[in-house]
């Protein structure tokens, strides 16, 4: 009795807008930043650099996810959930070959002659560059759509009101809890799991050690290529796809891989988090919160009908001011990653 | 018979040779000790003989293979393990892994093992799940001989094991390479505390300028008053 009335003396309407703007929609876009600062960091952490491309892995993963679903349209109903979802895992799977290629055809030979990291890092720019002309040659520029039939949307009645989640976020946040447990086992119990943090701790001891180079690279770019894939597809089943669906995101997700600590997965996902809630409070329009205390206020304060940290459109600001703050106080990150 | 033959070996980092010509000879189950000033190419040798960096000149014999310019996970598999002086754990990963880490390319299990290392180095047990990089120095040495040890080597390359340790633990590593030795693992170390060292050598190389000054038993050496006087600090004590 008394947990009803509590509620009805809270503002429901205000909290459910909040929960559905900041906290659903932070979850959604923090889970895609994990997954794509996951695969980042576990690139930069054994290879030792920046992969500008990582972006445009995703892009690529959901435009293979996309033409998978456009050869198999109905695969998605006959087991009751939408087919770019169904085809992820055979997305993720061309897509760790292709970043395996790209390792072979660009990486490997430039790693041969021992090069500085930013040798590296432009050669990434490079792939980037060609991989982005690609994906515009192949598909065009124009929105796409992953979804065959409509939308799924799932109201969680919560207080009269409805938290509401579509399909593809709540898959989003399955997939980025599934993919945080299997990486954690990976990485502690396997042999290859371990062997790969030995190598990102001391690359020369592991090779004292007899763990080899190629194999732990090899399963570097499996990770990251099929995270990556699972991202983008995920995210353009969430918005629509577009050739520059993830590389409007790569500077949040480069700020979520710096703000956990260059090399850390775990510090990668809590960044992930982290820059993703940021942005969405940051934009969060205040005003509507303070409404319910209109009546207790003086006459003399009139409420603005907006108060955002920072508009909609300047959100991109959000990931840079973290990340500078991140580089000037804390430069190892949160979870005590590589000096830059 | 001998474990392990460097033969008139020269070599370097790319630039001008550091070895100008290295020789030495162990026998299975001996600890060989390698002293010598600065730059003498002490290091230098170990890193040539694990196939570090490139032999340019000469030969490496291992257990009876020419193992010239091979490639270190093959000499681990093999059966030699090395010990850099610096940066010899893996510091984010706990004891434990570090030597599970020395065991990689091991296919049995090898739990048994990670228990001897334990009765070896007692003060592990307890730290087995902490970080290596947050162990003492003395402690971390113990993990970094113990992950070398998990491959069970023929022969054990030790680089300056008791570089920047207090007395005490010096005292401690030194044991643990007399009875590292006992149980049937050759070793061949770096040492700047060259008597203690020749102490315990069964031979000894004194190296300088790339080459070896003198070579002979580690007794010997520390009798002889040519070795003492140049580099060992002051005249032979008996």
């Amino acid at each position: 009795m008394e947990q009803v009335g509590f509620l009805s003396a809270m503002p429901i309407n205000e909290i459910v807008f909040f929960i559905n703007k900041v906290v659903v929609a932070g979850l959604i876009i923090g889970s895609v930043y994990a997954l794509g600062a996951v695969g980042l960091t576990l690139v930069w952490g054994i290879l030792r650099f920046a992969n500008f491309a990582h972006g445009d892995l995703m892009t690529l993963g959901a435009f293979i996810a996309f033409v998978l679903t456009m050869v198999m349209p109905g695969l998605g109903a006959a087991v009751g959930l939408p087919t770019a979802f169904v085809v992820m895992p055979i997305a993720m799977a061309i897509t760790a070959l292709i970043t395996i290629g790209l390792d072979k055809a660009f990486y490997q030979p430039l790693r041969k002659t021992n090069p500085k990291p930013i040798t590296l890092v432009i050669a990434s720019f490079g792939v980037m560059l060609m991989l982005q002309g690609l994906i515009r040659l192949i598909w065009g520029t124009a929105p796409r759509n992953m979804y065959v039939t409509p939308k799924e949307i799932y109201r969680i009645p919560f207080a009269g009101k409805d938290i509401i989640i579509t399909e593809p976020q709540l898959l989003l946040i399955v997939v980025t809890v599934v993919a945080i447990v299997a990486l954690h086992l990976f990485l502690t119990r396997s042999r290859t799991g371990k062997a790969m943090r030995a190598m990102s701790d001391n690359a020369d001891l592991a090779r004292i050690s007899g763990i080899s180079t190629d194999k732990v690279v090899r399963t570097t770019w499996i990770i990251a290529g099929s995270l990556a894939a699972a991202a983008g597809t995920l995210l353009a089943m969430d918005v629509s796809l577009k050739p520059d669906l993830s590389f409007n995101i790569l500077i949040p997700i480069v700020a979520a891989m710096i703000v956990g600590g260059i090399g850390q997965p775990y510090g990668a996902i809590s960044g992930g988090l982290l820059v993703g809630f940021t942005e969405t409070v940051a934009v969060f329009n205040w005003s509507i919160l303070l409404r319910p205390l209109k009546p207790h206020l003086p006459d003399w304060i009139e409420l603005p009908a907006s108060i955002a940290f920072v508009p909609t459109e300047y959100k991109i600001v959000v990931p840079f001011v973290i990340l500078v703050a991140v580089l000037i106080w804390r430069p190892n990150g949160i979870f005590k990653g590589k000096v830059l | 018979m001998s474990i392990l033959k460097m033969t008139d070996v020269h070599a370097g980092y790319g630039g001008a040779n550091i070895l100008n010509g290295v020789n030495m000879e162990i026998g299975a189950h001996e600890i060989g000790v390698i002293v010598g000033p600065n730059g003498a190419g002490k290091s230098t040798s170990l890193k040539a003989l694990f196939g570090l960096l490139t032999v340019s000149e000469g030969s490496v014999v291992f257990d009876g293979k020419d193992v010239t310019n091979a490639k270190p996970e093959n000499l681990v598999r093999g059966g030699l393990s090395f010990v850099p002086q610096e940066f010899n754990v893996f510091p984010a990963m706990t004891v434990r892994e570090n030597l599970e880490m020395g065991a990689y390319v091991r296919k049995d299990d090898y739990r048994h093992l990670i228990e001897k290392m334990f009765e070896y180095f007692p003060p592990l047990r307890d730290k087995q799940k902490q970080p290596a990089g947050e162990l003492s120095g003395g402690q971390r040495q113990m993990v970094a001989i113990g992950r070398a040890l998990m491959m069970e080597p023929k022969l054990l390359l030790l680089d300056e094991p008791t570089a920047g340790l207090s007395p005490r633990y010096m005292g401690e590593i030194f044991e643990r390479v007399i009875a590292i030795n006992a149980s049937g693992v050759g070793i061949l170390m770096v040492e700047q505390n060259a008597r203690q060292a020749l102490a315990i050598a069964h031979k000894g190389f004194v190296l300088a300028g790339g080459r070896n000054s003198f070579t002979d038993t580690g007794q010997a050496l520390l009798d002889n008053p040519e070795v003492a006087e140049s580099f060992l600090g002051g005249g032979a004590k008996h």
